[in-house]
């Protein structure tokens, strides 16, 4: 087990094994344990006033700079059946987290340094560094990390980087009751993923389906990634999210030909108008 | 077009955003933007009129560009959630982080414009004042282009989808902004120039804004409606309405100069308010994000399944 020493530990180089989260909704039944871990591990202040969405038993309604988990509830029509009987309704239940991208977008465009690649492979904030300059929060294409406007700073998930250091699970995955938030090493939870996948189309769930657990995906991958019984965008995620840099350098070239045809035009201003 | 007119229908968790709406002020960014834009064409022109001897053209262009670069970097500190923290933009160096690298940039341009502006109030060190003024000219061209980046290398679906022509709309409404101000207040007969880069700017972001507008994307549906959309009108009225006047009577008359100049500036200011709008307009309805990454999935989905029934038939 490893402790984490004083001072800066070895970024970039990953010093253990990549770890993340598998969150298996066929498993949640929506008790927000979660949201509730999540807050009080990590000191989050409150939301503000309590208000009622009106949206099924959802009143988070998104992750923000103070809520790093999110419970989001569906309730999807199911039609009558063939042979007689009534509409109904299903529950869909999922726990969203950040992703911890493979290719963080955040991580990327932060102009300071303060987000950075942690030696469990996942993305975190330095909150001594940020200076709140919000670029990261238009860079996730998750929509997941935000700024907290009374303090000024960008706030995420760190999937508990305190309790990664000594050895503990974040909290939770403790708290998860079903464990449908599963922690772990990143290559065993694809397999494990894999497998329930496989176990649930035997049973008939032919709509049960992986989200973000491929690594040729336009983020290269989620270091945090769903088992889903619908469409993603039916529990607010996008459906096929790419990392925004990786059309950077095709920007840049761009640009550099807009400089210089700036440039160019400048100078075509004053031809012959040497006075 | 016609098949994306077709699918608008879409779902969505209660219709709330997917994306987070970025966190800017409009006076700040767009501002910063437009500023940095007008700072980086009269360094241009200053550069110009410093080695064709314009020197009335030379020092209301050196001093154009102090001032307009000394707001622009107030406006980009006072956006900051720390501004007391606004040294920590230099800690790093990142070529992935268009913020990161337009703070070098800024702290390269910075100092050349200010040091040739002091330089030509003063008197003093001449050909070092025109050195720094050159210096500033080529630096100053990242300045006005690298926003465009800034703004693209984000999620937000009309900035981002708009990538590859923006640094040209950028380019082009810098040089309509720093022309403009320059022929508003040089004198007529050293204004010949600045006249001229006006008009050629407010031509190419008009012909530039356009391409973005019909680009296809649905995005850019935020330009064409709404708030973006009323702004993006508006630019193109200025701009042409002040391109075309400068055009016939900027060498004739001050007044139509004086108008001129400026209506083309205000076309610039608005455009760079008009992208910034309909770039937050675009992450507030989760439509720009769902409906493309939907056919982009069902279409790489419809090319697998023809793939397969290919080798299945031979």
């Amino acid at each position: 087990m490893s402790v984490t020493q004083l001072g800066m530990p070895a970024i970039g180089a990953p010093s253990e094994a990549r770890k993340g989260f598998f969150t298996d909704t066929s498993l949640c039944i929506g008790c927000k344990a979660c949201e509730v871990a999540c807050k009080e591990w990590n000191s989050l202040p409150a939301d503000g006033p309590l208000k009622l969405t009106g949206e099924s038993f959802d009143n988070t309604s998104r992750l923000s700079a103070d809520t790093w988990r999110h419970v989001a509830f569906i309730e999807k029509k199911v039609p009558a059946p063939a042979s007689g009987g009534t509409e109904g309704i299903k529950w869909l239940m999922s726990s969203d987290v950040c992703k911890h991208c493979t290719n963080a977008a955040c991580l990327d465009v932060c102009p300071t340094g303060a987000l950075f690649r942690t030696e469990h492979g996942t993305v975190v904030v330095q909150q001594d560094i940020c200076n709140g300059c919000g670029y990261c929060v238009s860079a996730c294409p998750y929509g997941v990390i935000d700024q907290r406007p009374d303090d000024g700073r960008a706030f995420k998930c760190t999937m508990c980087y305190d309790r990664l250091g000594v050895g503990e699970e974040p909290a939770c995955a403790k708290a998860c009751p079903t464990q449908s938030i599963q922690y772990g090493e990143l290559d065993e939870l694809r397999e494990r993923a894999d497998a329930r996948v496989a176990e649930l189309h035997e049973r008939g769930v032919d709509e049960a389906r992986l989200y973000g657990r491929d690594p040729d995906g336009g983020v290269g991958g989620d270091g945090a990634f769903f088992l889903l019984l619908d469409e993603p965008e039916t529990y607010g995620l996008p459906p096929d999210p790419v990392v925004t840099t990786r059309d950077l350098p095709a920007m840049w070239r761009r640009a550099a030909g807009a400089a210089a045809g700036l440039l160019a035009g400048a100078a075509v201003v004053f031809w012959g108008a040497r006075k | 077009m016609s098949r994306r007119r077709e699918r608008e229908e879409f779902t969505s968790y209660y219709g709330r955003p997917i994306l987070k709406e970025p966190t800017w002020e409009a006076a700040d960014i767009a501002g910063y933007i437009f500023a940095g834009g007008v700072a980086a064409a009269s360094s241009m022109l200053a550069a110009g009129a410093q080695y064709t001897g314009r020197p009335a053209l030379e020092r209301r262009a050196k001093l154009t560009a102090l001032t307009a670069i000394s707001v622009s970097a107030a406006a980009l500190v006072h956006d900051l959630g720390r501004p007391e923290r606004f040294l920590n933009m230099l800690r790093v160096a990142k070529p992935t982080s268009p913020m990161s690298m337009g703070s070098w940039i800024l702290s390269v341009y910075g100092p050349l414009a200010g040091a040739s502006a002091a330089s030509n109030i003063t008197g003093l060190f001449p050909a070092a004042g025109r050195a720094c003024g050159l210096g500033a000219a080529v630096s100053g061209s990242a300045v006005a282009t690298y926003t465009a980046v800034l703004l693209a290398d984000t999620a937000v679906p009309t900035w981002h989808d708009a990538h590859e022509v923006l640094p040209f709309v950028f380019a082009g409404s810098a040089a309509a902004a720093g022309g403009g101000i320059a022929t508003a207040l040089a004198p007529v007969v050293e204004a010949g120039p600045a006249r001229r880069m006006a008009v050629a700017g407010a031509l190419l972001e008009t012909v530039m804004s356009l391409r973005m507008e019909r680009s296809g994307h649905l995005s850019t549906e935020t330009l064409r409606e709404g708030r973006g959309g009323t702004l993006m009108r508006l630019s193109k009225a200025f701009s042409i309405g002040g391109a075309v006047g400068l055009a016939l009577g900027g060498h004739r008359s001050r007044t139509v100069s004086v108008v001129g100049g400026l209506a083309v500036a205000a076309g610039s200011a608005l455009l760079r308010f008009g992208v910034f709008e309909a770039g937050k307009a675009s992450t507030r309805d989760p439509k720009y994000v769902v409906v493309p990454q939907r056919e982009r999935l069902n279409a790489a989905e419809a090319a697998r399944r023809e793939a397969a029934g290919i080798e299945v038939a031979a």
